[in-house]
């Protein structure tokens, strides 16, 4: 039973860090800003997700399971709203998103 | 096993601050500044279990809520210039 434990946390744990860096990876190569806020998303419910996950089933008492629970659920509550408000904030600045019929390659970076 | 998730949030960390480093617009650096804010609240959740001390959850928590007041926070001096005291009148 416990190995079990052991290898389903090593799985997750490596599932979550791998989704990390997709989502860190996923931030620098794409096109434009609001692109990018998808790649944030990857790293907050996947990579988070799996890492608190793996550490759950390390976890031996109760309260530092409840409270892995909790950081998981704050996390979905928050993030979204402040990529929501971000996204919010950027397009009443007048900063247009890069649609595909501006034709040609994405002007900035 | 967590040193190696531990080594994964850190490469996420750098390819974060690069991303800030690079970003051509302000909001691609609030962007920046809240992953590497999320990724900071599961590095010390992480490293709470490294060091087998689950105090460190807390800590962990409340950064989370700290990472989400801040960008709320940047946002809403950003766009209004204040802090939303004097509203301008074309957004009502």
């Amino acid at each position: 039973m416990d190995l079990l434990l052991d290898v389903l946390s090593w799985i997750s744990l490596l599932g979550g860090g791998f989704f990390c860096i997709v989502g860190g990876l996923g931030v620098l190569r794409l096109p434009d800003f609001y692109s990018r806020l998808h790649a944030s998303g990857v790293i907050d419910t996947l990579g988070a997700g799996l890492i608190l996950f793996g550490l759950l089933l390390q976890a031996e008492s109760f309260d530092v399971g409840i409270r892995l629970v909790l950081i998981f659920f704050f996390l979905l509550f928050t993030v979204p709203t402040a990529t929501h408000a971000l996204a919010k904030s950027a397009l009443h600045s007048g900063f247009e998103p890069e649609l595909d019929d501006d034709g040609g390659d994405p002007s900035n970076s | 096993m967590f040193v190696a998730a531990l080594f994964t949030i850190l490469l996420t960390m750098a390819l974060t601050l690069v991303r800030a480093l690079r970003g051509p617009t302000v909001f691609d650096r609030i962007l920046a500044v809240n992953m590497f804010g999320t990724s900071t609240v599961l590095g010390i959740a992480v490293i709470g279990f490294v060091t087998d001390r689950p105090d460190f959850l807390d800590i962990a928590l409340v950064y989370a809520l700290i990472s989400f007041i801040t960008t709320i926070a940047t946002l809403k001096y950003f766009e209004y210039g204040s802090f939303g005291c004097g509203r301008r009148e074309e957004n009502g």
